[in-house]
């Protein structure tokens, strides 16, 4: 029997979280060890398993695997969430890559100065209104599927959802004008194991709090 | 026959340098339209050729690429330096992706504001010296191949290469402690796609100078 993938991280969303949301829709079961001590992570470059000594680590099939993009590509490429040729694989990492983009300036805000932080939020929810949802929309609407690509479910639409819920934390009218996104919301929150992660008690994290900052800096020393 | 790959970009490295030398290592002929103006910029959105309205944007096989990761993802697979599995792919990812980090940092350089360049350009040397290079060195030695995975050429060696003399130009002394960086330097610059890209009047760009940074802001303000 396989061993459950093993994820080494903040008790919080930070770059891990598309990974976790990832996981959980794919129906894969994992572990996590949270990072609370400046030890815990000195020993993990000890062992040699952070190649830049960096965090987000997820111990998957006998590698240690660093860098959060490349560990997405391989579990979406894994778990058959990552299109069916060349062609589809590009249109999702054109559009997970354009999301990211979104979920990055996300992760970063937290740990900006107060006023700095309320420009973040105020431009990540402008940027989500003007740039990316916009796109995805049309995308549906062209298309007329239920999924953004090839007509099945992808690493696309788990992170279009992730993203929307996290803008919709920061403004709850962010999707008032895009009824289809609206309906991909409700539809992809609907898929069993989506549906079993939304859940209170799963491993998804809530929003970064100052605990959560504070532990961050401690441990990573910034 | 299909026509080249068009490159849209403004007229120096920023983000579409790792393009060109990877499209340049495959053996693959390219034309460039650079934008000028505020008007090239406008034009390119408004006629919907740019996803999320941003450069770099790629035309190759009928289609409108941007987002430079999907990019640089699409050209490796076609011309088979992406390895030649998913765990393959997953090593070169993780590599590919310091070398990103760093990259970043240094493409970035020449156009931050002036008051800033001091502390960047120190951190890219500390980050260099201390994270990266020591990381990709201890992985050539650790199984003293020519190349970074499987003992084959592949986009992960064609863009720490490209790192390499990016950050020899800002320290030139950089590699004086990594034998192995060195050796992969002069084995992929040999290679004859690659020794071609580095003559002059090639395609590659150079450092991006006053007179690149004044019509960057200009085209994107």
């Amino acid at each position: 029997m396989e061993t459950k993938p093993k994820l080494y991280y903040f008790h919080g969303r930070g770059r891990m979280e598309s990974i976790r949301w990832l996981l959980a829709a794919a129906g894969v079961e994992f572990e996590e060890e949270f990072l609370e001590t400046r030890e815990q992570y000195e020993k993990l470059q000890k062992d040699g398993l952070l190649l830049f000594d960096q965090v987000p680590l997820v111990e998957i099939d006998g590698m240690p695997l660093t860098q959060s993009r490349a560990i997405l590509s391989y579990l979406a490429a894994k778990y058959n969430l990552y299109g069916k040729d060349l062609k589809e694989r590009l249109r999702i990492d054109m559009y997970t890559d354009g999301t990211l983009d979104l979920m990055l300036m996300i992760a970063q805000a937290p740990f900006k100065p107060p006023k700095e932080k309320e420009e973040s939020y105020a431009l990540i929810v402008t940027r989500a209104k003007t740039r990316y949802f916009p796109v995805f929309e049309k995308i549906l609407k062209d298309h007329g599927e239920a999924f953004l690509v090839g007509n099945q479910l992808s690493w696309a639409d788990i992170q279009l959802l992730e993203a929307i819920l996290m803008v919709e934390e920061l403004s709850a009218p962010v999707l008032s004008d895009f009824p289809l996104l609206q309906a991909f919301k409700a539809r992809i929150s609907n898929i069993p194991t989506i549906k079993k992660f939304l859940q209170p008690g799963s491993q998804r994290k809530p929003p970064p709090d100052g605990h959560y900052v504070e532990v961050v800096r401690n441990v990573l020393k910034f | 026959m299909a026509g080249k790959p068009v490159l849209h970009y403004f007229d120096g490295r920023g983000r579409m340098e790792p393009v060109r030398w990877l499209l340049a290592a495959a053996g693959v002929e390219f034309e460039e339209k650079f934008l000028k103006t505020r008007d090239d910029l406008a034009r390119l959105r408004n006629d919907g050729s740019l996803m999320f309205q941003q450069v770099p944007m790629v035309e190759i096989d009928g289609m409108k690429l941007v987002q430079t990761k999907a990019i640089l993802n699409y050209i490796a697979s076609k011309y088979n330096l992406y390895g030649k599995d998913i765990k393959e792919r997953a090593i070169i990812d993780m590599y590919v992706e310091g070398v990103a980090d760093l990259e970043l940092m240094v493409l970035y350089l020449p156009h931050m504001p002036s008051g800033e360049k001091d502390a960047a350009l120190a951190t890219i040397k500390e980050k260099a010296r201390n994270r990266y290079f020591p990381a990709y060195e201890k992985v050539l030695k650790s199984h003293g191949q020519d190349y970074l995975v499987s003992n084959r050429l592949s986009r992960a060696d064609i863009s720490l290469v490209e790192l390499l003399y990016h950050v020899e130009e800002l320290d030139p002394s950089v590699l004086a402690n990594f034998p192995q960086l060195k050796a992969l330097k002069a084995r992929v610059s040999n290679l004859p796609t690659v020794k071609k890209f580095l003559q002059p009047g090639s395609q590659r760009k150079p450092f991006d100078d006053e007179k690149c940074v004044e019509s960057v802001k200009k085209i994107f303000s």
